[in-house]
């Protein structure tokens, strides 16, 4: 019993916790009730994850936690510590749009933005584990989401179309390493 | 909204929360993924003094299989997603497989735990109704003793089941896939990944049919019946859509819900024929 009640943080104090965030180590502190997408944006300052309804159906916060795309807003802060998270700013490292983003760009799959961030990290994700989606199984990964801007046609367009030519490198370098 | 402020344990062993649930009792809620009880903290439905973190608790994240009792065993910590995405589910346990595109959204799936689902007790939650009909069980564990509870026996209303305070869902355990049985899954909710309105799962074999509807009762229903077909399965389905005591709500009136019954029900059975 001692044991386990050494481990508890209480309410009030501030802890300090470490992750990697987009391949930096960061650490920053915060309250057991502080959520992830909050710590992210205030202590880290890492503001390109949105934040929308706060009980994880909308879909604009979603980052990368050890990879998976998951709802920064239904996560504590202190539940990262020690983790890999991946937001949005990892998508385009060297301040040039990743392919996804790029593909976003020429569908027009975005008008206000507010959603994108999140959308990208899902796709991001989800193209990793089906590379060579259907319409509808991008639309059903998509139901995660809520834009409300595009009527999301652009959005399966764009991710439809960087996975196709994801595909297509794919196909040429396995042919010049024949 | 922000949750209200709580006190917070990482249980590095299963023990650790044990002790955590006997020494805070009602006091203290287990996280383990969090998609549910996330969104409740935050709208601050509740208000528990003490959070429990199993997440990352290493003995609770094993899926496996038992063969000898002939059952799927996901442990406590175990996502969805690590169930869903694994290659030989669609063999293992068919109706499982089905379910799972209609749980919420694969955003939510990565992160949510079978388990939480189970313990969380939403009446129109997909799992609680596979489990309910595949006759699973709940293994559940105190700091003082363990004990395993038939899914019928478990579940006891809307969001209540048989847990105590001090209990933890240690696992929960699918029956696997048996020869001669053919399974189908079916819902139907105002859009994808939303909760279903009403759901249903039937579990055919060559002289009987079982069928468990969800969303409609304050728990899962399961009924048995001998190899019905035309006008007396559509009889025994019209019997349980009003035995469900449906309600009308904001959206959905008692009539469309009995209706839904019948329909979806047909179909599964006829489905899985």
């Amino acid at each position: 019993m001692s044991d386990m009640s050494a481990n508890i943080m209480r309410r009030d104090e501030r802890q300090r916790i470490a992750l990697t965030l987009n391949g930096r180590e960061r650490s920053g502190h915060c309250e057991p009730r502080e959520l992830l997408s909050d710590f992210i944006r205030h202590e880290l300052g890492a503001t390109g994850t949105h934040v929308g309804c706060e009980h994880g159906v909308c879909g604009a916060c979603t980052v990368h936690v050890d990879g998976v795309a998951a709802r920064a807003c239904l996560m504590l802060a202190v539940q990262a510590d020690g983790r890999r998270i991946d937001t949005v700013e990892g998508l385009a490292p060297e301040q040039t749009l990743g392919d996804l983003q790029q593909a976003f760009q020429r569908h027009h799959a975005l008008q206000c933005g507010f959603c994108t961030a999140g959308i990208l990290m899902s796709c991001a994700d989800y193209l990793q584990r089906v590379p060579n989606p259907t319409e509808e199984q991008v639309r059903e990964m998509l139901s995660g989401h809520i834009c409300r801007c595009t009527g999301y046609t652009p959005i399966v367009a764009a991710v439809l179309d960087v996975a196709a030519r994801r595909r297509t490198q794919a196909d040429t370098s396995e042919v010049e390493h024949a | 909204m922000k949750p209200v402020a709580f006190d917070y344990l990482r249980a590095p062993t299963t023990q650790d929360a044990l002790d955590a649930l006997a020494q805070y009792g009602e006091d203290a809620r287990v996280l383990a993924g969090g998609q549910s009880l996330m969104a409740v903290l935050n709208m601050r439905l509740a208000q528990p003094k003490m959070l429990v973190d199993i997440s990352r608790t290493a003995e609770l994240s094993a899926v496996r299989i038992d063969e000898k009792a002939g059952r799927l065993v996901v442990s406590a910590a175990a996502t969805q997603g690590s169930v869903e995405w694994r290659a030989t589910l669609a063999e293992e346990v068919p109706l499982l497989a089905m379910a799972f595109p209609h749980i919420s959204h694969f955003q939510i799936r990565n992160r949510g735990t079978v388990c939480g689902s189970i313990a969380h007790a939403d009446p129109s939650a997909e799992l609680p109704l596979v489990l309910s009909a595949l006759g699973g069980d709940v293994m559940l564990r105190s700091k003082k003793k363990r004990r395993t509870l038939a899914a019928q026996d478990f579940f006891q209303g809307m969001l209540m089941t048989a847990r105590q305070p001090d209990e933890l869902v240690e696992a929960v355990r699918f029956p696997l896939r048996k020869a001669g049985e053919r399974y189908a899954f079916s819902e139907f909710s105002a859009r994808h990944g939303d909760f279903a309105i009403v759901a249903c799962a039937a579990v055919v074999s060559d002289d009987a049919i079982r069928i468990a509807v969800g969303g409609v009762a304050d728990r899962p229903v399961v009924e048995s019946w001998p190899r019905l077909a035309g006008d007396d399965l559509r009889g025994a389905l019209n019997d349980l859509s009003w035995k469900l005591n449906a309600q009308d709500d904001a959206h959905i009136s008692a009539k469309y819900r009995r209706n839904l019954v019948r329909q979806l029900g047909w179909r599964v059975i006829e489905e899985a024929k």
